[in-house]
């Protein structure tokens, strides 16, 4: 039983060393909304902060082991003698005195980080409104009479203002590779910023428990040059483009004379329900659902025909479309762009 | 036959004749409801507290298959929201404090050298509570009305608009239930720690489990009102309609956070005191030498009780709260690691200086210090805000408080359940099936939580019921539930081991390890009275003191026998000077019935039957009056208190 167990201190030193490798290739694998992988001025300076608090941390765990591992392959046996000196320096010092000055030096580090997230920019590029729902993402730009669901357009490399407020019970706002998360408190409106450094296309998703579909509110956030986003932002702002094919125009007929209209906006139509998504911009969005299902005509179809298969509980009843009309309607939905 | 009665041969067979007749319970049915001996309700304790862990884990097995695949199907969220609420909840408030309070109610007398509780029927009814408020909670699970707000709860979800049904009023009924059983124990052990030590038991011999206990119960006195205070708000909103979390009404929802943290913060606190208590026990024991810096390691008991109640904020950093503000809390949560960082390097320095025997209880010290720096390095990383708002509900977090709590609370529960199971039962263990048991434990718990850390910081939120393929998460996620069901398999031998040495284990000696306080100087279980002659401490190691031992054995002064009824000395409350014996109460069940007066109110008022309510009021209120009823002279445990 003793010579088993008198490796084991290090075996468990091979911990932090395979801690490293795995981290590493957490930071640098493809398609995970990794903090480790910033594209963002909070989440980078975060990231930095991160390897300064993990090195430490394996320093504090490597001398525990260290010593633990000293007192079991050297303290045991009946030849060692029990010492009744009195350590209380020893343990003074590297129980207190030691901590004390790294966590002041790491507490100095975290200091300056957290001024460095909160310095909102005087002149925002740009200013957008988010509303968390259960379970979705209502997105508005000031100056901009649309609205868009669970997707954030911005230029990137221009710090972008993000106000958050909620229409019912807290949720938070959280895009790892871009910044860290702030909650949306009911009765209260936040205010958070964000600067994208790379273009693309970053995930977000709710982080305060919200409730039986907490799992699907997703977002996504497209960080792209000026100039495209200047034009998404003016498509924001219209109305929807008029019905190019029949089948299109047939479905624009059963979307307003459905309940659909009851309960979702589309601009320059007679739809202009307030309950759900506004769908303006429906065709050109990532997913169904706040990350629920991607964005396709097949699952669109299903979304429409019974979304409590896919989002249990959400605020969407079933609809009795008729499956005649179905495809008109999905027509008429993808051309929303 | 008893330690007791071998290591005293000049004993006076006749006062252990009178101690077994006015502290012996006959084995009746009536007395199994009525017991008042704090070994019997300390055991009971432990065992409840133990099923409500299986069920708890059981639970954690089903939300670890349902995550082992992304979009699997196997629960419905429903029913992932419940079974994640009640997991938290069930191991926090049933499992983690009452397992504890199990240990503190079997082992304070015992190491104090008292012959019971100060209060041994406030002790019964504490039980009771606690096991009809345990019932209560989880007879709801299959109900399909338990609990799904998440163990903290978060107002405007939680309220009636947004969570209708039952599952809130289990919550904060059960848990203001579970709250009386809570407060009564901790009163119980300040007074016990400080009345009714054994004479010569200064408190600078006062053992360090002890101190944790008496640091944990004076946090429990000032935490739980708050989360009491919160659910009597949150059940108010709920039912009669009014707004204290409404902020279109003037409430708050932030009222919440603050009222929760104030108690949830200490509150990790509370479950983990103890059991760096119980590794304060074991270590000595096994490097065969006392613990090291003594007083550093009390001092940081009560620092870590004080500063806990200034650190509740780093709960709510991306509340949007002022920056000032997170600064202030951010340093004292940086700073509160320290205490902690101490008693570590007592540990360490204790076994560096001594000759380390390498038994069951300490391997289950070294899974937990393992495990716990692990968890004490993540915890100053979320002490640094803009760190903490990255990872916070993140499974970065998830990870970080299972190392706390695992490696914190169930290793040192584990290494102390080994540690007294002689104690508590009489019998010795097989060490090789413990053996076995730690390295698996050790294994699955590390490859349950520690991809965890991963998962988080790839950016998954925690408490999602599902989540998409090709985030990186899936391998991750089902690693964690290879892990959870080897950490399964571990703990299920922990019980296949403790069931084999309750059949087939050889009788304990009064002192299996060499331990050094008191209650290895007597008999395994120990005699109703725990000590014939009760003992003289001379030393922090009464149990290695010659002085001490011999104070049990020649037995000569009568002060100390106290035969002549159920009594047993009061002391001065610093220096442990003996001032007079005390009158203990008899066996009632009268605890009983008032916890069932509770039980009856607290389930009408469940349901809204509120005439109920009131008779279950009123047998409380009956069986309190006749329970404190002035008895004859010298036969009332107000005495003790005076």
């Amino acid at each position: 039983m003793r010579r088993g167990s008198g490796k084991s201190p290090q075996r468990r030193l091979a911990l932090p060393i395979a801690a490293v490798a795995l981290l590493a290739l957490a930071g640098c694998a493809g398609d995970a909304p990794s903090t480790l992988n910033p594209a963002g001025y909070g989440a980078r300076r975060v990231e930095g902060l991160w390897w300064l608090l993990f090195w430490i941390s394996v320093a504090v765990f490597v001398e525990v082991m260290a010593l633990l591992a000293w007192a079991l392959l050297r303290r045991r046996g009946p030849r060692t003698r029990v010492r009744h000196g009195d350590p209380t320096r020893f343990v003074a010092v590297a129980g207190a005195g030691l901590p004390l000055v790294l966590l002041v030096t790491v507490y100095g580090f975290g200091l300056r980080d957290l001024a460095a997230l909160g310095d909102q920019p005087d002149q925002p590029a740009v200013t957008v409104e988010v509303t968390g729902h259960k379970w979705w993402w209502e997105v508005r730009y000031a100056g901009s009479a649309g609205a868009t669901a669970n997707e954030l357009h911005v230029p990137v490399g221009e710090p972008v203002r993000v106000r958050l407020r909620t229409a019912d019970v807290l949720h938070s706002f959280w895009v790892p590779q871009l910044m860290p998360k702030t909650d949306l408190i009911a009765g209260r409106v936040n205010e958070t910023w964000l600067r994208a450094e790379k273009p693309g296309r970053y995930r977000g998703q709710c982080a305060e428990y919200c409730g039986l579909q907490h799992a699907h509110m997703a977002l996504q956030v497209v960080a792209e040059p000026r100039g495209d986003f200047d034009a998404w932002l003016a498509r924001l702002s219209s109305d929807a483009p008029a019905p190019r094919t029949e089948a299109e125009r047939r479905g624009l007929t059963v979307f307003e004379r459905s309940a659909c209209a009851a309960c979702h906006t589309v601009r320059g139509t007679s739809a202009n329900g307030t309950a759900g998504p506004e769908l303006t911009t429906v065709g050109s969005r990532w997913s169904l659902g706040a990350g629920t299902l991607p964005n396709d005509r097949g699952h669109l179809g299903g979304w429409i025909v019974d979304a409590q298969n896919s989002k249990p509980g959400n605020a969407m009843p079933p609809q009795p479309v008729p499956a005649a009309d179905l495809p008109d309607l999905i027509d008429f939905l993808q051309s929303l762009k | 036959m008893s330690a007791v009665a071998e290591r005293r041969p000049d004993a006076e067979p006749e006062s252990v004749h009178r101690l077994t007749e006015h502290w012996g319970e006959a084995p009746t049915l009536r007395s199994w409801f009525s017991t008042v001996d704090h070994k019997r309700i300390g055991r009971r304790y432990l065992v409840t507290a133990a099923v409500f862990f299986t069920l708890a884990g059981i639970s954690a097995l089903a939300l670890r298959a349902q995550l082992a695949r992304p979009e699997a199907r196997l629960l419905s969220p429903q029913e992932y929201n419940q079974l994640f609420t009640m997991h938290g909840t069930a191991m926090i408030f049933l499992f983690a404090t009452p397992m504890l309070f199990g240990f503190g109610n079997f082992l304070l007398p015992l190491m104090l050298g008292s012959r019971d509780m100060a209060f041994p029927r406030l002790n019964a009814f504490g039980y009771w509570v606690f096991l009809f408020a345990g019932v209560v909670m989880w007879a709801s699970l299959p109900a399909g009305a338990a609990p799904n707000g998440g163990w903290f709860a978060y107002v405007p979800l939680t309220e009636r608009e947004h969570t209708p049904g039952a599952h809130l009023d289990v919550y904060t009924l059960g848990l203001l239930f579970l709250g009386i059983s809570t407060t009564a124990g901790a009163i119980n052990f300040i007074v016990t720690a400080l009345k009714l030590r054994a004479p010569g038991m200064s408190l600078n011999r006062v053992p360090l489990f002890v101190w944790a206990m008496v640091a944990t119960s004076f946090m429990v006195l000032f935490a739980l009102p708050a989360l009491n205070l919160a659910n009597a708000l949150l059940f108010l909103d709920r039912r009669f309609g009014t707004h204290f979390y409404d902020p279109g009404a003037g409430g708050s929802v932030l009222l919440w956070q603050h009222l929760f943290w104030i108690f949830g913060h200490p509150d990790v606190y509370i479950i983990v005191l103890p059991a760096l208590g119980i590794v304060s026990a074991i270590v000595p024991t096994f490097s065969r030498r006392g613990i090291a810096a003594y007083p550093l390691v009390v001092l940081s008991l009560v620092a870590i009780a004080i500063i806990s109640f200034g650190v509740w904020v780093h709960h709510m950093f991306a509340t949007g709260l002022p920056q000032l503000s997170l600064s202030f809390f951010s340093a004292a949560s940086t700073v509160i690691t320290i205490p902690s960082g101490i008693q570590m390097f007592a540990w360490l320095a204790t076994m560096l200086l001594g000759r380390v025997v390498l038994r069951v209880p300490l391997l289950f010290v070294i899974g937990f210090i393992v495990t716990f720096v692990i968890g004490g390095v993540t915890g100053a990383m979320f002490a640094i805000t803009a760190f903490d708002r990255q990872v916070t509900d993140s499974y970065f977090v998830v990870a970080h408080f299972h190392y706390v709590l695992f490696g914190g609370a169930v290793f040192p529960i584990l290494a102390g359940l080994y540690y007294w199971l002689p104690k508590f039962t009489g019998r010795l263990f097989s060490e090789r099936l413990a053996r076995w048991a730690f390295w698996l434990i050790l294994v699955g718990m590390n490859v349950t939580f520690f991809p965890m850390h991963l998962s988080g910081l790839l950016g998954m939120p925690r408490r999602v019921y599902t989540y998409p393929a090709g985030l990186d998460w899936d391998p991750w996620m089902a690693l964690s539930t290879v892990g959870s069901y080897l950490l399964a398999v571990g703990l299920l031998l922990v019980l296949v081991g403790i069931g084999h040495a309750l059949r087939r284990g050889p009788v304990a000696p009064a002192d299996p390890w060499g331990g050094d306080t008191l209650e290895w100087t007597t008999a395994s279980p120990p005699r109703p009275y725990n000590f014939a002659v009760v003992p003289e401490v001379f030393s922090l190691h009464p149990g290695w003191d010659e002085r001490t031992r011999a104070s049990i054995a020649d037995g000569a002064t009568g002060e100390r026998i106290l035969a002549d009824g159920r009594r047993t000395p009061l002391t001065s409350e610093l220096d442990g000077r003996y001032e007079r014996p005390a009158e203990m109460p008899e066996q009632s069940v009268r605890p009983l019935l008032a916890a069932v007066g509770l039980l009856v109110a607290v389930v009408a008022l469940l349901f809204g039957w509120y005439p109920v309510a009131g008779a279950g009021a009123l047998l409380l209120a009956v069986t309190l009056a006749a329970w404190l009823w002035p008895a004859l002279p010298g036969a009332t445990e107000a005495r003790v208190a005076r």
